[in-house]
């Protein structure tokens, strides 16, 4: 089923996905509008052009493949499914995710997986094909982000206190909170999977990414903020 | 605050500016050509459209540059009237002051969306060269000090728009409609930036709507600055008169002081208002530390915290300013000669091709200049 979005506003357009008979929907032509895939249930959602804000958020059982760049929030508190964007993100990628799987082909923005949570077996993530802006990972709780392109900007992890962030590179990312361990060497098998359905997803080889140096981003201890405010050792 | 009557367009009297707070985001978008193409207004027009849903109908507006090539030489004031009587006096003061080379009222159409409009008149005036002489100021200093004056003390009269050969258009609407109340398809200008309001602590007038102007200077601006009062009372000391309790107001008179009167280049302007934080200024190479260790320490009170990202227009150029933090979302992106900017990217893709789209870094400022060899 195709649908050409142009000139339509966001709850047309919505309304139309979600009535579409089927589990396939393409979509072209989109240009801002927002809040596309919330909402639905097991579709697969294909998109040309450049779908608005809030794209995926609070996801539920479908696949997204955006053949552009994506704007900001995508993801936001994303349950379950997969988004897969063959261009660059905006700010606030998977904000609060908890669930489900999101591939960035290019950069994303600032504040990439902050507030990013996991419980049990449901662990969400973000692969970065390029390089993150500030603030990534700021107060994650859980889940993986991983950062193949190798850069990531300022205040990275501020705040973080659960989950795991691994930076591709030969160098160890500088100026971390004093909360935040650095491991030098990380298992790439860890991610190794994350690492092939990226190349598939956007035929790309992904011999050396599976061999390169990364280096692991954690807590530095299961609660590392307890005496942040009170309950400090005098 | 200022007790000027000003009618507030379809908001109870006792709801101006600054007396009530409205919990609430906004829409910028911007374009600029280095060669000085005039481009008609219906690019702006429809880019600000493609984000209607960031803006509420509560204030649009729109700063075009280029647009009076006529009267070049001559500061062109937009003014909005509350009624005839507040007209009269202020014409009565602009003669005293001024030459009016031509007066009119700006060009509307009737529009079911656009509502209680004040009168608006603009003039194309050249100070007196008697009174220039008296006051013993610059030309600009001398219409900048006639339009705090006429902001301040003449009721019912409000100078929106101040510059030579650039002017703003602004209303209680969205963009798309004042756009189309001001017969914007009319004006050509080389630059154009444009603002859909949501008002955040204050209900909606016509003069408080985007952009905010002073001489050349026009701020557009989305977000809510935490500084405000810090800011503000720095500048009162300074002459500038902050009559609007808007947090844009202060960004416009922050800009013409460091620019106009300071003398500072648009990138140290930037540096200024957002810098790094000093736990970052620290570990820059020595000699731009010391750069922004003197401008921090000089220019303390006019540090901008809280989240922006502004559209700044100015004679002969564009620049655009997130936070440190990037609080706000801004793209940035390039086709041939003219460089766009926007709060979403789709405003920009509404209206052109980019070969180039990025995302600026907070306190990372886009400058684009006209190129040397371009005469308006």
């Amino acid at each position: 089923m195709q649908i050409d979005a142009q000139g339509l506003d966001f709850e047309t357009l919505n309304r139309k996905i979600k009535e579409t008979a089927g589990g396939a929907v393409s979509v072209s032509n989109l240009l801002g509008q927002r809040y596309i895939g919330s909402g639905v249930r097991n579709k697969k959602l294909t998109l040309s052009g450049i779908p608005g804000n809030a794209l995926g958020a609070y996801l539920h059982t479908c696949e997204i493949v955006v053949h552009g760049n994506v704007q900001d929030a995508v993801g936001d508190t994303m349950n379950d499914g997969r988004i897969v964007v063959h261009g660059n993100a905006g700010d606030a990628l998977g904000y609060a995710m908890r669930g489900g799987e999101i591939f960035i082909r290019g950069n994303v923005g600032y504040r990439a997986g902050i507030h990013m949570k996991a419980y049990g077996d449901v662990v969400p993530k973000i692969v970065i094909g390029g390089n993150a802006g500030d603030f990534l990972g700021e107060y994650q709780a859980g889940g993986v982000i991983v950062v193949l392109g190798g850069q990531i900007g300022h205040f990275t992890a501020t705040g973080m206190h659960g989950g795991k962030i691994y930076v591709r590179g030969e160098k160890a990312p500088a100026d971390l909170p004093p909360q935040v361990s650095v491991t030098e060497h990380a298992d790439v098998a860890e991610i190794a999977p994350l690492i092939e359905t990226f190349g598939k997803l956007f035929s790309v080889d992904v011999a050396t990414l599976l061999t390169d140096r990364y280096f692991l981003l954690t807590p530095s201890q299961a609660n590392p903020y307890h005496a942040l405010y009170c309950n400090r050792s005098l | 605050m200022n007790h000027k009557t000003i009618d507030v367009s379809g908001v109870a009297a006792h709801n101006r500016e600054g007396e009530i707070r409205i919990p609430s985001g906004c829409a910028i978008s911007g374009f600029f050509s280095r060669r000085g193409r005039r481009m008609s207004a219906d690019g702006i027009v429809q880019s600000i459209a493609y984000m209607h849903d960031r803006s509420n109908g509560l204030g649009g507006g729109f700063a075009g540059y280029g647009i009076y090539p006529e009267y070049k030489d001559q500061y062109a004031l937009h003014i909005f009237y509350d009624d005839f009587e507040a007209r009269e006096n202020c014409e009565r003061f602009l003669n005293r002051h001024f030459d009016i080379v031509n007066l009119s009222r700006i060009p509307t159409r009737k529009h079911p969306r656009i509502t209680d409009e004040p009168l608006i008149w603009r003039y194309f005036v050249t100070p007196l060269a008697t009174k220039l002489a008296e006051s013993q100021l610059g030309e600009d200093e001398f219409v900048c000090r006639c339009v705090f004056t006429v902001n301040a003390k003449y009721d019912g009269a409000y100078v929106f728009s101040s510059g030579k050969n650039m002017g703003v258009f602004k209303a209680v609407g969205y963009p798309e409609d004042v756009g189309e109340f001001y017969r914007l398809d009319e004006y050509r200008g080389h630059c154009w930036t444009a603002h859909g309001r949501y008002p955040t602590n204050t209900p909606g007038w016509w003069g408080g709507a985007h952009p905010f102007s002073l001489l050349d200077y026009t701020v557009v601006h989305n977000g809510e600055i935490s500084s405000y009062d810090c800011n503000r009372r720095y500048m009162e000391s300074y002459g500038y008169r902050c009559t609007l309790q808007t947090d844009t107001e202060v960004i416009t008179y922050i800009i013409d002081y460091l620019n106009r009167k300071k003398g500072l280049r648009f990138s140290d302007v930037a540096r200024v208002i957002a810098p790094p934080f000093w736990s970052q200024i620290d570990n820059l190479p020595p000699d731009e530390r010391e750069t922004f260790t003197d401008l921090r320490n000089t220019f303390s009170p006019l540090l901008i915290t809280g989240p922006f990202s502004i559209i700044l227009g100015f004679s002969g150029g564009m620049m655009a300013l997130n936070d440190r933090l990037k609080l706000r979302s801004m793209v940035a992106a390039e086709e041939d000669d003219v460089t766009y900017i926007a709060s979403e990217e789709c405003a920009i893709r509404a209206i052109a091709n980019p070969s180039k789209v990025w995302a600026p870094r907070g306190g990372e400022p886009v400058i684009v200049t006209l190129d040397e060899d371009v005469k308006l």
